[in-house]
């Protein structure tokens, strides 16, 4: 109840509507009256017209008129707005009253019907005596009435029930209960609107009428109440901007008001009591700019209207109320579809209302602790109603006005009253509802940091109100999001709240939580309060009381210590463990791994530093790292057991070494390190573990760490000797890898390189053991490496036999060759082959496998073959002799040994007998070439195909010291063609200047047909000739043609012979140029020599 | 005058927070502290496109019931916090921004001194003087 007198009465905050009362309706034993007014009430949505409505009984008292003043020369006005006024004009006296009748038009009863409708309405004239308010009449009628002027009958009874009634013609209505009631009710309250918008346009004019009569000296209380009121009823009348209008005139006019100490509430609370329905109709008219500036304009004018200094609770909590009452209408209009921003939400009024009731606690404490006295009898506070006359005034000078109280006593005993009923108002209750509005404000409109913020001052707000458990969790909760972000002055603060809370609620954990991070680095306390903290977590672990905080209220913390005291005395639950990995706690920890891989036969090192930030040593029992394999933990423990020193000194760094040797299950394997625990206390007192994740570190390592590398990066190498060690730059390292030991034995291979294509290439490997144990069962996978082209294994063989030529059966990688046992010492040799027939650089795999030790080796061999070359013919004739001829070029770097060669034919013959090769035996060195020549022939082939395979061309061959090697060089294919005519020259090897040259040339048909030849010798410079220069003959088939003709050559040298041209009119195909290949071009003339028969130059 | 100033990192630690020593100092911290929701949202709005036409002086940020706060980003996100007090109207927006320009000169000062660790507070005297110039003094 307490809050309650700042709450805004509800007449006020809710929506002004027509009242429009209805009579004559018994709504509970009439079923047809029971249906009219549901119709009326249900289903109200915002198209139907704003009235409310009440069934009143027919003789209802309506409140009572007062006498009109007919001057107001001699009258005082007592206050501002009374305070049943708006509820009068929303509840009490309506704007239209309604008289329902039963009463059909052909009532057999008419006359007496007639009268006795008149005397009801004669009777709601009455009680309405005095006042404007219409009166209209209903007739429910069981009959459909006939359409207007048609009922004879009725529109005269209409007449005179009206006149009867004393009633306009507009003011009769029929209500026929037929099917569609709702459709005519709506059409009733519509015709009951106009009536009562008329009501209220005749109050306004009454009201504006009273203006004349006022004076600016005596009656300043009166305008703003007739302006109040004027906005009112154009509300009632949904007349909104008007209302606008005048609640802003009458807003201005309210702060023309004198002020002075006595009537500085009432201002106020009229102030507000305007300002709320101007910011709400400026929100309703969807400008909430307008809204918003109003209320800024009323608080600055409002904001240093203190009034009492006695009371300047009340002046904050009005403040609180405004503000609060503003974020909700802001709220309100949001829900209706405005859109706020993050700078301007209802959170900020919120926050700001939670702001001024913090600021009304304190001065609440302040001036109304003294009073330990009881209430004053009698109560100033209680009236004679029951309540106030008038909004805003004092219940024990009631309607005074003058600036003097009337009584100085009274007034005492008054403020008095109010300063001893402020004391029971549950301040933090309001404080922390208001915040945690402002909190979902805050959260909708992406105001992270303001949330938090909030929250921290509901959590200090719960420390108030000595509810430690919400407080903790409230602060916890953002605690975290200050960390992150690393504002360490407000983690400090809110720690020391945190703190508070903890030793309040004697809550061992938190305590201890807290108190480290008090003394950690992120703290901004200073050394002393730093080393108070940490005197009170030293007894904490010695099981011992710790002093009170400071600033805690000297009650709680005597509760707070007997709270302790039985904490101690309880047995058990003295281990804590506290993860700290995610606070900045004031023992630091890193530990890393020497190394990020250690082979399984070194010892692991590890190194945990630990380092402490308090302004004390510190002591701590046990240091423990657990890792990822268990069996592990053992090693990585040191106690203080013994007289090693455990204790660390302030800032100084001390780093403890453990080494264990790992497990050969776990090569190939990550160790981690997967917690570090710190013990503090010892198992007499209490044991708190501080446990790490990881290998260490905390909420602010890593920046640290981050920021260290970017100071080295501007120091350089300098201070890297001179400083030992220096934290922030320590990395941690919390996995290393177990890898398998270096095998002591060595692999070597011995060829020599480059192999050659398709050679028998031999590679001999020595295997040599170092080990001090005997290697067993040695094994050996030698080949091509797995995963190359897949052209390569196929094409590469591999064997340990060297007697035969290794072929298709052999495979690319001869897996797991045994070596047997190897001594220490020992050395194993094996010799192995390789052919590959594709040039090419390729990886060889050379896999030692042993028992116990796991090792491979991959040793990489280039390899180069050599090439051979063919020449060969684009075409061939049928059944015309040509030669083949091979060229082999060594590109081996070592003389190649050719044993033998010979030629595979498959369709050609040859020309010759079969001879042995001519390069039988024929050593090669590098960059030597061999040929051999064939003569061959062509016969004709049965497939049309033009292409004919040649052969192959096989050669013995081997390089010095390998077996022998047979290669085959597929000749290629070539283009076999028919010629209808085959021709060729018979003439001597050469000729001499200016001796006749005989020249035979024949010519054969090959086809089955008579072929005619036109053939004709061009001249040449070089020959004069005799014989037929252009004969034309016929060729029969199968049959040969022989021309001869003498030829004298003119000059010495290479001569060209004369051309013979050569066509063929049946086979136009045949030209000159293609029968001209198979006679020869050139001859060699020689000059006329002295020496008739030197026969030593020969031509060509 | 200001009553609080402040630069806070580009990760939104504070690098340097002054105020006026009259007044508790946890609220203006938390006042700058908050403000840091309406930068973040202001220069999130700006689009990455835009990042580079951006302007530095980012406005008032947010008025309260006694202060009215103002914020400047640079170009590498670190962030100035002017707080102003709201009684104060005789500060116009130019004398804020002439401010922060003149704020943002001695940062520049501050970040050129080769034994300054970027991200480290600042702990300048020529910052702090130019600061202590801006501040409201102490009467």
């Amino acid at each position: 109840m307490a809050g309650s007198q700042w709450e805004l009465p509800p007449e006020l905050c809710c929506r002004p509507m027509a009242f429009v009362a209805l009579t004559g309706l018994d709504v509970v034993y009439n079923a047809v009256h029971r249906a009219i007014w549901d119709a009326f009430c249900a289903n109200r949505r915002a198209d139907r017209v704003p009235i409310s409505f009440k069934v009143l009984p027919g003789d209802h008292e309506y409140p009572k008129c007062r006498t009109k003043r007919t001057s107001y020369e001699w009258y005082i006005p007592k206050g501002i707005l009374k305070t049943g006024w708006m509820n009068k004009h929303l509840n009490l006296v309506p704007a239209l009253v309604v008289l329902f009748y039963e009463l059909d038009w052909d009532d057999p009863q008419w006359k007496e019907k007639q009268s006795e409708c008149a005397t009801k309405v004669e009777i709601v004239r009455t009680s309405l005596q005095g006042r404007n308010t219409k009166v209209a009449v209903v007739l429910i009628q069981k009959k459909t009435p006939l359409p207007p002027g048609e009922d004879l009958v009725a529109s005269e009874r209409a007449a005179a029930l009206c006149n009867a009634c004393d009633l306009s013609g507009k003011s009769l209505f029929v209500l026929p209960h037929t099917d569609h009631l709702v459709g005519y009710i709506i059409r009733l309250e519509n015709a009951f609107y106009e009536h009562a918008q008329t009501y209220y346009y005749t109050e306004i004019r009454r009201v504006k009428s009273h203006k004349e009569f006022l004076n600016k000296t005596t009656h300043q209380l009166l305008f703003v109440r007739h302006q109040f009121k004027i906005a009112f009823f154009s509300e009632l009348k949904q007349d909104t901007q008007n209302a606008l209008k005048y609640y802003r005139t009458a807003y201005s006019l309210v702060h023309e008001l004198r002020a002075h100490e006595t009537n500085m509430l009432e201002i106020k609370t009229m102030a507000g009591f305007i300002n709320y329905k101007i910011c709400r109709l400026c929100f309703q008219h969807n400008t909430p700019l307008d809204a918003i500036a109003q209320f800024r304009k009323h608080i600055d004018l409002c904001k240093k209207k203190i009034g009492s200094a006695e009371l300047a609770f009340e002046h904050t909590a009005w403040m609180s109320k405004q503000f609060q009452s503003f974020g909700e209408l802001f709220d309100e209009a949001i829900k209706l579809g405005l859109t706020a921003i993050q700078t301007q939400n209802p959170g900020f009024y919120y926050q700001q209302a939670a702001c001024y009731s913090q600021d009304r606690k304190l001065q609440a404490q302040q001036l109304c602790q003294a009073h330990r006295m009881s209430l004053p009898t009698p109560d100033p506070l209680e009236t004679p109603t029951g309540g106030l006359d008038f909004y805003g005034q004092r219940p024990w000078r009631q309607g005074h006005q003058s600036i003097d109280p009337p009584d100085p006593e009274k007034e005492k005993a008054g403020i008095l009253a109010l300063q001893i009923k402020e004391r029971d108002v549950p301040h933090s209750e309001l404080i922390i509802a208001l915040l945690s509005n402002a909190v979902a404000q805050f959260k909708k409109y992406k105001c992270p940091r303001m949330k938090s913020h909030l929250m921290v001052q509901m959590g200090e707000e719960y420390y108030h109100a000595k509810d430690y458990t919400k407080a903790l969790k409230l602060l916890d909760y953002v605690m975290c999001d200050y960390r992150t972000e690393r504002w360490w002055g407000l983690l400090t603060a809110i720690l020391t709240t945190a703190l508070r809370c903890a030793y309040l609620m004697a809550n061992v954990k938190d305590y201890i939580t807290y108190s480290m991070e008090l003394l950690g680095r992120a703290s901004t306390l200073r050394e002393e309060q730093k080393s108070r903290i940490e005197k009170n977590l030293i007894k904490v672990l010695m099981n011992e009381v710790p002093d009170a905080e400071p600033e805690c209220d000297p009650s709680s913390s005597t509760a707070a210590a007997s709270l302790w005291n039985d904490r101690m005395a309880l047995a058990g639950s003295n281990d804590f463990t506290i993860e700290v990995q995610d606070y900045v706690p004031f023992i630091q920890c890193k530990a890393r791994f020497q190394s990020p891989s250690f082979h399984v036969d070194q010892p692991i090192q590890l190194q945990v530093f630990v380092r402490a930030d308090c302004p004390h040593p510190v002591r701590f029992n046990k240091l423990a790292v657990s890792l990822s394999n268990q069996e592990y933990n053992q090693w990585c423990v040191v106690e203080s057991s013994g007289q090693e020193n455990m204790c660390l000194s302030p800032g100084a760094t001390r780093c403890y070494n453990f080494s264990f040797v790992a497990k050969t299950e776990d090569v190939g394997k990550k160790i981690e390190m997967t917690g570090i625990e710190v013990m503090l206390g010892s198992e007499t007192g209490r044991c708190v573990f501080l446990s790490w994740r990881g290998a260490g570190g905390d909420a602010a390592s890593t920046h640290e760490a981050l920021q260290a590398i970017r100071s080295l990066r501007h120091r350089g190498r300098g201070t890297e000797g001179r400083q030992e060690l220096d934290w922030d730059s320590l990395t941690i390292q919390h996995s290393t890898m177990i890898i398998s030991r270096v095998p002591k034995i060595s692999v070597q291979l011995s060829h020599q390189p480059p192999a050659l294509n398709n050679e028998m290439y031999c590679i001999n490997f020595t295997v040599q053991s170092q080990e001090e144990a005997v290697a067993r069962d040695v094994k050996l996978t030698a080949g091509l490496k797995p995963g190359q082209e897949a052209n390569l294994s196929h094409t590469t063989y591999v064997t340990l036999n060297s007697s035969k030529v290794c072929d298709d059966s052999d495979p690319a990688l001869l897996p797991d060759i045994p070596l047997g046992d190897l001594n220490p010492g020992e050395k194993s040799e094996a010799p192995y082959w390789v052919r590959a027939a594709i040039t090419t650089v390729f990886q060889w795999l050379i896999t030692l496998y042993s028992v116990d030790l796991f090792n491979s080796i991959i040793i990489v061999c280039a390899h180069i073959c050599f090439s051979l070359k063919f020449e060969p013919l684009d075409r061939v004739a049928v059944d015309i002799p040509f030669l083949l001829m091979t060229d082999l070029l060594s590109s081996s770097p070592w003389p190649i040994l050719l044993a033998t060669s010979s030629l595979q034919l498959v369709t050609m013959t040859s020309k010759t007998a079969q001879l042995h090769s001519q390069l039988e035996q024929v050593v090669l060195q590098t960059g030597e070439c061999a040929s051999e020549c064939f003569c061959l022939q062509c016969p004709p082939v049965a497939n049309s195909s033009n292409t004919v395979a040649t052969g192959q061309y096989l050669i013995s061959w081997r390089s010095p010291d390998s077996p022998l090697v047979q290669t085959a060089v597929t000749l290629p294919h070539v283009i076999l063609e028919t010629v209808p005519l085959y021709i060729h020259a018979e003439l001597p090897s050469f000729g001499r200047v200016r001796e006749s040259l005989p020249v035979r040339y024949h010519i054969e048909n090959r086809t089955a047909l008579v072929q005619e030849v036109e053939m004709a010798v061009e001249p040449s410079d070089a020959f004069m000739f005799s014989g037929l220069k252009q004969v034309r003959l016929r060729i029969l088939p199968g049959s040969e043609q022989q021309m001869l003709y003498n030829y004298y050559p003119l000059m010495a040298g290479y001569q060209t012979l004369p051309q013979l041209n050569i066509s063929l009119p049946r086979c136009p195909t045949t030209n000159t140029h293609t029968l001209r290949r198979f006679l020869p071009q050139r001859i060699f003339v020689k000059p006329q020599g002295r020496q008739l028969d030197d026969a030593s130059i020969a031509a060509a | 005058m200001a009553v609080c100033i402040a630069v806070i990192a580009k990760e939104n630690y504070p690098l340097y927070i002054r105020s006026v020593p009259t007044q508790n100092e946890l609220k203006f911290h938390y006042t700058v502290h908050t403000s840091l929701d309406v930068v973040e949202e202001k220069i999130s709005a700006v689009g990455k496109a835009m990042a580079d036409q951006r302007e530095l002086y980012l406005g008032l940020l947010y008025p309260t019931e006694d202060y009215k706060v103002y914020g400047y980003v640079t170009n590498s996100k670190v962030k100035f916090v002017i707080v102003v007090d709201s009684s104060n109207t005789s500060l116009r927006d130019n004398e804020i921004r002439s401010m922060f320009r003149k704020l943002h000169n001695s940062f520049t000062d501050v970040m050129c001194n080769p034994f300054y660790n970027p991200g480290d507070p600042i702990q300048s005297k020529a910052f702090d003087g130019i600061v202590s110039g801006m501040m409201v003094q102490p009467s």
